[in-house]
């Protein structure tokens, strides 16, 4: 004790001789070095537009708690939520994939599995996103064209054919009618004689960041937050290793904002949930652990590695000291990580291999737990399976021939990283507080807040490109007048939608029609009752044969729907 | 010379909700002195030509990220014809293929602006676009 208050000072004194040395240094080396040659631009920023030094030292990593950067696995967790991160266990290899009906998916799924992906990832296309039936007018053309096309619990069955739901982990990329595909998951596992407690896997069903970014809603805000924490309180009681929730900042930022406001702003829809999750009586440390995180990774590399372990910090002082978690799990974030599309360009495309597997070598040093790589005709249409072998086999190169993975958070006790990723803590603070003053997240996208925020940086990046001031090799700069070899984009199967409608028809007449009717009017009944959980009559619902499209507009009746004001 | 400022309704069709693009087409129309319209998401064809008719537009710009482009613009000109009002300027912008680029322009779509096309390019082609045609 008595050594550690002695060598203090010391520390200080040291701290202090380093500030001086690098005055002197920036007075004589750098002085001396800028008036034969200055550097390449008055001052240098992050993408995100954080300004960044000429170099950074002990003095910068000073300015740090030790206890902030702390161990892998221990509170505040910036250094990885786990002790022994990939020497463990790699992160799971999660490539999307979706497309026609559920049998067209199934076997891409199952191509992928063979190429040695541990986790599966569904797309689903628009009409199910947006909780159409595929035979509903505003369907027309989008039948199983940018996803699989789920109407029934039939396709669904279709969909996971022959797919060990207890070995393989399903992660489904849909929002506001993702209780609807949960519903038909549990039925589905029921059949099939699973434990609901055994099974793994993730909704991301973060409604919040729809009416931010990527607009994909159904209902006004409070029924939707509504379903949401019905969600995370079902699965808690009843699915104790399922993430009912991916919150998401991938959207945020793929529609335009900084990685700054992609951190801060999921975080904002974070708190919203939990307080919402509370005020039905249960426990933070009930719920919280299966909390899951989505982000993109940026092309700046350390700027997203800071980025991931500010986001751990955050969140594990915000579950700590604004929620009182006492069970660590309920104070580490774990993330899914996808490259970022709007990184990839149509020109020059076999680029976009190198783009994506730059992006992913951060992610990963960033601490990811899941990852997907995009394929290289990302600019083009979804990927064809050429592509996404690629991407899949440059996750497999960084996991087996780079040795990244033998040592937990390698960057940590960079200078330069744990700076930069104080800074982006301070930032993301300083954003909540400000959310806050102004009256909260929901009330502020009511408002178009996060909206403008969005709109404006992608306004600036456009303008960016535009100058050459963000070089965009093949588009701005290095543009070559040579022809790219000529790509095959994945076809769009013309019989899709008659084959789906088929079996959306025959669900709709085989089942038993007087019972369907019972459920929808109690669903009525629970839907106006907000105090009830919305999970066992839809589960109900989908195993008597109910589509999703009739739940959806009988809930639409009720409920009203959501229509924004756009800024731009 | 254009007398008057060009008019311009730009659109999203279908249940596709990407609009990063559109809004930034918006406000670069916008600050170059155009008189922008932007429809909102998820309009049908009807909606679209219909609002193009009513608010006088020079250029009916349609966004389009979800694949659906080959839907989506046979009915669009299908429409415009059936209501006479077949002088519009029709371009598109968004994601998509080649060859469904190709069907785009012969089918009457004067440009197609894909992603990374520079805002300044933007203005230019719809200005060249409304004098080539002259005013209404």
């Amino acid at each position: 004790m008595t050594e550690i208050v002695e060598r203090q000072p010391l520390f200080q004194t040291a701290i202090e001789n380093l500030r001086a040395e690098v005055a002197d240094w920036e007075s004589n080396e750098v002085a001396s070095f800028l008036s034969k040659q200055a550097e390449r631009k008055p001052a240098f920023f992050t993408l995100g537009d954080v300004p960044v030094k000429r170099t950074y030292t002990a003095a910068d990593l000073a300015e740090t708690p030790l206890e902030d950067i702390g161990l892998p696995g221990r509170y505040p967790f910036t250094r990885g939520p786990y002790p022994t991160m990939y020497r463990s266990r790699m992160w799971t290899m999660r490539q999307i994939a979706g497309f026609g009906t559920g049998e067209d998916t199934n076997k891409r799924f199952k191509y992928l599995i063979a190429q040695g992906q541990t986790g599966i990832s569904t797309d689903f296309d628009m009409p199910t996103l947006m909780g159409y039936d595929s035979d509903h007018p505003m369907s027309e053309g989008e039948v199983g064209r940018e996803g699989v096309a789920i109407d029934t619990l039939a396709d669904m069955e279709a969909l996971l054919e022959g797919i060990d739901l207890e070995k393989i982990s399903v992660s489904m990329t849909i929002n506001p009618s993702a209780w609807i595909l949960l519903a038909m998951y549990i039925v589905l596992a029921e059949k099939r004689g699973h434990d609901l407690n055994k099974l793994s896997g993730t909704i991301q069903a973060d409604i919040l960041k729809e009416y931010m970014a990527q607009k994909e809603y159904i209902f006004p805000i409070e029924p939707s937050v509504r379903i949401v924490r019905d969600c995370i309180t079902y699965c808690a009681k009843n699915m104790k290793r399922y993430n009912p929730i991916n919150i998401s900042g991938y959207h945020i930022s793929e529609a335009g904002s900084s990685p700054l406001h992609e951190a801060a702003f999921t975080l904002a829809n974070l708190i919203v949930y939990v307080e919402e999750a509370l005020k039905t009586g249960m426990q933070v440390d009930e719920f919280a652990p299966r909390l899951a995180f989505f982000f993109v990774c940026q092309a700046d590399f350390f700027e997203e590695v800071a980025k991931f372990r500010a986001l751990r910090r955050c969140y594990a002082k915000i579950m700590k000291e604004r929620f009182g978690a006492k069970n660590p799990e309920s104070m580490r974030l774990r993330f899914h990580c996808q490259t970022a599309a709007a990184s990839l360009t149509k020109p020059q495309y076999m680029v976009n291999v190198v783009r994506t597997s730059m992006q992913a070598l951060a992610a990963v040093l960033g601490g990811c737990q899941s990852l997907h790589t995009n394929g290289y005709d990302e600019a083009f249409a979804i990927p064809t399976e050429d592509a996404m072998r690629m991407a899949l086999r440059t996750q497999q190169i960084i996991a087996e021939e780079t040795n990244v993975t033998q040592v937990t958070d390698p960057l940590g006790g960079s200078y330069f990283v744990e700076s930069l990723t104080t800074e982006y803590e301070k930032r993301i603070l300083e954003i909540l507080e400000e959310v806050n003053a102004r009256g909260g997240t929901i009330k502020l996208i009511q408002e178009g807040w996060f909206q403008r925020h969005i709109a404006d940086f992608a306004y600036e990046t456009a303008l960016r490109k535009q100058s050459g001031e963000k070089p965009v090799i093949g588009v701005n700069c290095f543009v070559d007048g040579t022809k790219d070899p000529e790509i095959h984009t994945h076809p769009y199967d013309q019989s899709t939608a008659e084959r789906q409608i088929a079996r959306t028809r025959r669900v709709r007449r085989e089942r038993d029609g007087a019972k369907f009717e019972k459920l929808l009017q109690q669903l009525v009944i629970v839907a106006k009752d907000p105090a009830q959980n919305i999970l066992p009559i839809t589960i109900e619902l989908v195993r008597s044969g109910g589509t999703m499209g009739e739940i959806v507009e009988t809930l639409k009746g009720i409920w009203g729907c959501y229509r924004e004001t756009p800024v731009f | 010379m254009l007398t008057r400022p060009i008019r311009v309704l730009l659109a999203k069709v279908g249940l596709d909700g990407h609009d990063r693009g559109i809004r930034v087409v918006a406000r670069t129309l916008r600050d170059a002195g155009m008189d922008v319209i932007y429809s909102g998401l998820h309009r049908t064809p009807e909606e679209v030509v219909t609002a193009a008719i009513q608010e006088d537009v020079d250029v009916l710009g349609v966004s389009l990220l979800s694949g659906v482009q080959l839907t989506v613009f046979p009915k669009i000109f299908r429409l415009l014809d059936s209501k006479g009002a077949n002088d519009m300027i029709v371009v598109a912008g968004g994601v998509m293929p080649d060859e469904d680029v190709l069907e785009l322009r012969k089918m009457g779509v004067k440009e197609v602006m894909l992603q990374d096309t520079p805002p300044d390019m933007i203005v230019a082609t719809l200005t060249r676009l409304v004098s080539e045609r002259g005013e209404r």
